[in-house]
Order: C-alpha cells, then sequence, then structure tokens
C-alpha cells in the first residue's frame, strides 16, 4: 500500500480555550490520541509513547500523525487588529471529512438549507464566478462570488448581497471571506477546520475572526452553530459517504466549480482519505 | 417572560414552539451551552441547581422543568392545549408529560453524544429511546384508528409538544424514523400547525411535497 500524503498534514483536535492537564481522548485518522495541557502550560498530543508535533493556531490545537512538510497555512487577515475570534466548538458528523468541506464550498445550497440566513428563494441563482488552483500556494481559491443573503451575518439588518471568496489550503480546512456589514472593504473570516476521526466520521470546528464590536459573544456562536447544524442534517444522509473523485462522474455545472476543482486539487495530490476512487 | 434559551437545545424548542403556537412573546437569553458549558457555571446554577436549560422566569415565577413551562404558557395564553378539564384528557397529558423526560434521557442523550461528544453508552441509549419510540409508535396508530392525528384528543395539546423535538431529532443521535409511519404523519400534522416555528434538523413542512400514504391505505 503506498502511504497516504494526508497523513503528513496538520489538523485540529481541541480547542486551546478548553485544554485541560486531564487531557481528552480523540481520534485522527483512526489513531487515538491524547490532547492535554502540558506541565509548562503547552498543548501535547500524544499516543502511548508516542509524542506528536503540534501548533496552537486560530484557537486550535493542530498535529499531525506524520512529517508535516510545511507549516500550517497562515491567515493573515485573522491578525489585522479589531476582529474578534470566535470558537465556536466541535460537531461531529457521520460523513467523510473531504464531504464536509467539499458542502462549505457550495453556495447553491444557501437558498434550500439556510433558508431565509444564508439565502431565499427566488433569489437561487449563482452568477458566474472565478475559480482557480494557485499553483505557487498550491491552494484552491474561488473569487468574484455574488450572492443575495436575507441575514447575510448576525450583524446584518435586512437582506444584502454578499461578495464571497473561498480558499482550501489544505485537504480538510476551508476559510470563507466574506463581505462584512459593519465594515465595508474588509472581509469577515469564516473558516472550517475538519478533524478526520475516520473515512465517514469527522469533527467539524467552525471558527471565525470577525469585525463586529456589538453583537454578544453567545450570539455569534449560536449563529454559526444554527447554521452549521443545519447542514449536519444534509451531510449525514449524503450517499455514497465517500467523496467520489472518479472524473467521469462529475457533471460539471456553474454551482459548483469550486467543487469540481477542490476534487481535482485532492486527486492531484493524492489525497484520498475519504475518498471514493472508483465508481461504484 | 424570559427564556434562558440555547439554538440547538429540543428543551428550550419546545417552549420557543409553544410561545409562537399560541403568539406568547418571550425574551430570549441566550446561553453559551457548548462549547461554554454557562449552564454549569455560578449564574445558572443559582437558577437552576440541577445545571439544565431550558428556565423561564416570569415576574416571582421561575420554572426549570420545560413540561411546567408549557403548562403556564398554556394555562396563561390558551387552555385548550391543556384538553378539556376532564379527569381523562388531563391525565392522559400529564402521562405524556412524564414519558417525554423518557424521550429526553434517551434520544436527548444519544444525540448530545453522537454531536456534542458527550460521554455515555450509545448503544444503551439507542435502544431505550428506540424501545420509547415504539410505544409512542403504538400510542400514535391508536389514535389514527379512531381518526385523530394527535396525541390526546383531535387538537394539539403541550403533550405533542412535549413529545415531538426529541422525536423529530432523533436522526441526529443515530436513530432512523424510518420504521414508524404513524409517527411521522403526527410529526406533519405538528409542522403543518399555523404559526409553527424551525430549529436546525426540523423543518417546515414544504407545502408541495405529497402527504406519505397512509400505511393501513396501501396494498
Ligand atoms: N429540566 C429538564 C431538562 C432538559 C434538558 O435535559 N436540557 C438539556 C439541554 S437540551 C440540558 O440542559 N442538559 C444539561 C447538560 O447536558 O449538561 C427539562 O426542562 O425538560
Ligand atoms: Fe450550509
Amino acid at each position: 500500500m503506498t502511504r497516504q500524503p494526508m497523513i503528513d498534514e496538520w489538523y485540529p483536535v481541541g480547542l486551546v480555550s478548553k485544554l485541560s492537564t486531564t487531557g481528552q481522548d480523540t481520534m485522527l485518522m483512526g489513531q487515538p490520541v491524547h490532547v492535554a495541557l502540558g506541565n509548562g502550560g503547552e498543548p501535547l498530543v500524544t499516543a502511548q509513547s508516542r509524542r506528536f508535533p503540534v501548533i496552537s493556531r486560530f484557537g486550535h490545537v493542530w498535529t499531525s500523525l506524520g512529517e508535516p512538510k510545511k507549516d500550517l497555512f497562515a491567515i493573515p487577515e485573522a491578525y489585522q487588529p479589531g476582529r474578534r475570534f470566535v470558537d465556536v466548538g466541535v460537531v461531529r458528523v457521520r460523513c467523510s471529512p473531504l464531504r464536509a468541506v467539499e458542502n462549505f464550498l457550495d453556495i447553491a445550497h444557501f437558498p434550500f438549507v439556510h433558508t431565509d440566513i444564508l439565502g431565499a428563494e427566488p433569489h437561487t441563482e449563482v452568477q458566474r464566478y472565478e475559480v482557480e488552483i494557485r499553483e505557487r500556494e498550491d491552494e484552491v481559491w474561488a473569487t468574484k462570488i455574488h450572492f443575495y443573503q436575507p441575514q447575510a451575518a448576525k450583524s446584518a439588518e435586512g437582506g444584502i448581497t454578499t461578495e464571497y471568496m473561498y480558499r482550501v489550503p489544505a485537504p480538510t480546512c476551508s476559510i470563507l471571506y466574506k463581505t462584512c456589514p459593519p465594515r465595508p472593504g474588509e472581509w469577515d473570516v469564516i473558516t472550517l477546520f475538519v478533524q478526520p476521526l475516520g473515512e465517514e466520521l469527522c469533527d467539524v470546528w467552525p471558527w471565525m475572526a470577525l469585525f463586529d464590536d456589538t453583537t454578544p459573544m453567545v450570539d455569534l456562536i449560536h449563529f454559526q452553530q444554527l447554521i452549521f447544524l443545519q447542514d449536519r442534517s444534509i451531510l449525514e444522509n449524503q450517499m455514497p459517504r465517500l467523496l467520489p473523485l472518479d472524473p467521469a462522474m462529475e457533471i460539471p455545472t456553474r454551482a459548483d466549480m469550486t467543487s469540481v476543482a477542490y476534487r481535482r486539487w485532492l486527486k492531484r495530490h493524492n489525497y484520498t482519505y475519504g475518498a471514493q476512487l472508483v465508481a461504484q | 417572560m424570559k427564556l434562558y434559551d440555547y439554538v440547538l437545545s429540543p428543551s428550550c424548542y419546545k417552549i420557543r414552539l409553544l410561545a409562537a403556537l399560541v403568539g406568547v412573546e418571550l425574551t430570549l437569553r441566550p446561553v453559551d451551552f457548548h462549547p461554554g458549558g454557562e449552564h454549569r457555571g455560578p449564574e445558572l446554577l443559582a437558577l437552576n441547581p440541577a445545571g439544565a436549560i431550558p428556565i423561564l422566569e416570569d415576574d416571582d415565577v421561575l420554572l426549570t422543568e420545560s413540561s411546567a413551562m408549557l403548562v403556564y404558557i398554556a394555562s396563561r395564553a390558551a387552555p385548550e392545549w391543556l384538553g378539556d378539564g376532564s379527569a381523562r384528557e388531563g391525565a392522559r397529558i400529564q402521562q405524556w408529560l412524564s414519558f417525554s423526560h423518557r424521550l429526553t434521557a434517551t434520544l436527548g442523550s444519544a444525540r448530545l453524544h453522537e454531536m456534542l461528544l458527550r460521554p455515555g453508552d450509545i448503544r444503551g441509549l439507542q435502544s431505550a429511546g428506540k424501545q420509547a419510540l415504539r410505544e409512542l409508535e403504538a400510542a400514535l396508530t391508536e389514535q389514527r384508528l379512531s381518526d385523530v392525528e394527535f396525541l390526546v384528543c383531535d387538537h394539539p395539546t403541550i403533550a405533542d409538544i412535549a413529545c415531538f423535538p426529541y422525536v423529530a431529532l432523533a436522526p441526529d443521535g443515530g436513530i432512523s424514523l424510518e420504521p414508524y409511519p404513524s409517527i411521522r404523519l403526527w410529526q406533519r400534522a405538528i409542522r403543518a400547525l399555523q404559526h409553527f416555528i424551525e430549529m436546525p434538523g426540523i423543518h417546515r413542512l414544504h407545502e408541495l411535497r405529497p402527504a406519505p400514504v397512509r400505511p393501513e391505505q396501501g396494498a
């Protein structure tokens, strides 16, 4: 068997703010791991005698089972002064980690799944936008996405046309930049960090870095949990459970151009943990 | 009335749902249940030492049991939701209110385990939850044989509201509702009520979708 390159990637395994010395048992790609706070206040990710590399970033503890070839991706915008960081908290989903990311990238589902919040009928059309695999960064980017939203954010008052950009810097992580109602010209940062427990089971850790000085933290958390729980019931019912990577099965429409690019990028890197290669 | 509330809590949704159906206005006080665990912090423990939500405050009334809140709201605003006042209907409503706590303890705990990583014996919770669903299915089938859509009488009561949320969200805990046709029809009847509100995982009724065939009419 060839080595799965996803082994060398970084994955979220917990919230930095929730670390404890007793720690927490969890799983990463089938490998049981323990996440705890060390004596010096540093996060420890271990399994019996093994100790895994650790990064604390974007509110989460990140680790890797293999030998990461590069640092965890950066989100420079997240460090602009004045942003509030929102630890939304973990939600477990019985689906492929790749499907969780793919669903996050798909704008076309907004009016049907997040009715009257992120989308509404009859505004179901997704206008043409741009998708590319940026070779230098080795990331998938979708830009110039415009969409009508009844309540784009907790801070939005009434419907607005929102602009979106999506970015996939790692196989199970995606970052969404969207128009920021209280601060025109800046982008709100909304992420989906997915911890693959197994090929058909994942823990999803949404996180946000927002310009919003007025909404109470608990309301920001609940807004995002509400949205994500609407996705969860869809994700748990998708068939097949694994993400098909067979190009013959793809029907490229304008709405899922990002999904096509994402699948192509996964395939190119052989990122197939949670994927299905042959049509079944 | 002030409700200490969490968007993803089926117990809190019971209160929001009844209030919406009977037109009572609630002031919501969101509680950081997850990931914050605010319901176990000093401020909320002082109100409910059991460390649970919902909590309802209205002047000098403080309630920490959802069933009591349903009784309170219905008594204040919509007494028809308490049955016809007969011994029979009153007692049957109480029977279902008590039963609803079994749903919380089984289906609700399975859901917290599967969704928010709460520790628990998931197989045991799921099988106890299915047992409760079978009992509910039997009772609802019985009702339908006398052409009654709801649990206690021919209109909805707080018994239906107490049982509906955890049942509707059973799939979140890995329990399919496929085997329970009477439960599915009963859920449709509730979702079709005027002023019904949603929560994640429980959708409004889309009128275009045809009603499922009643099983006894098939084949
Ligand atoms: N007192 C019960 C409690 C309902 C219940 O179990 N609520 C959950 C949230 S949906 C809770 O607060 N659980 C406390 C916990 O799990 O820590 C009621 O009002 O029906
Ligand atoms: Fe969604």
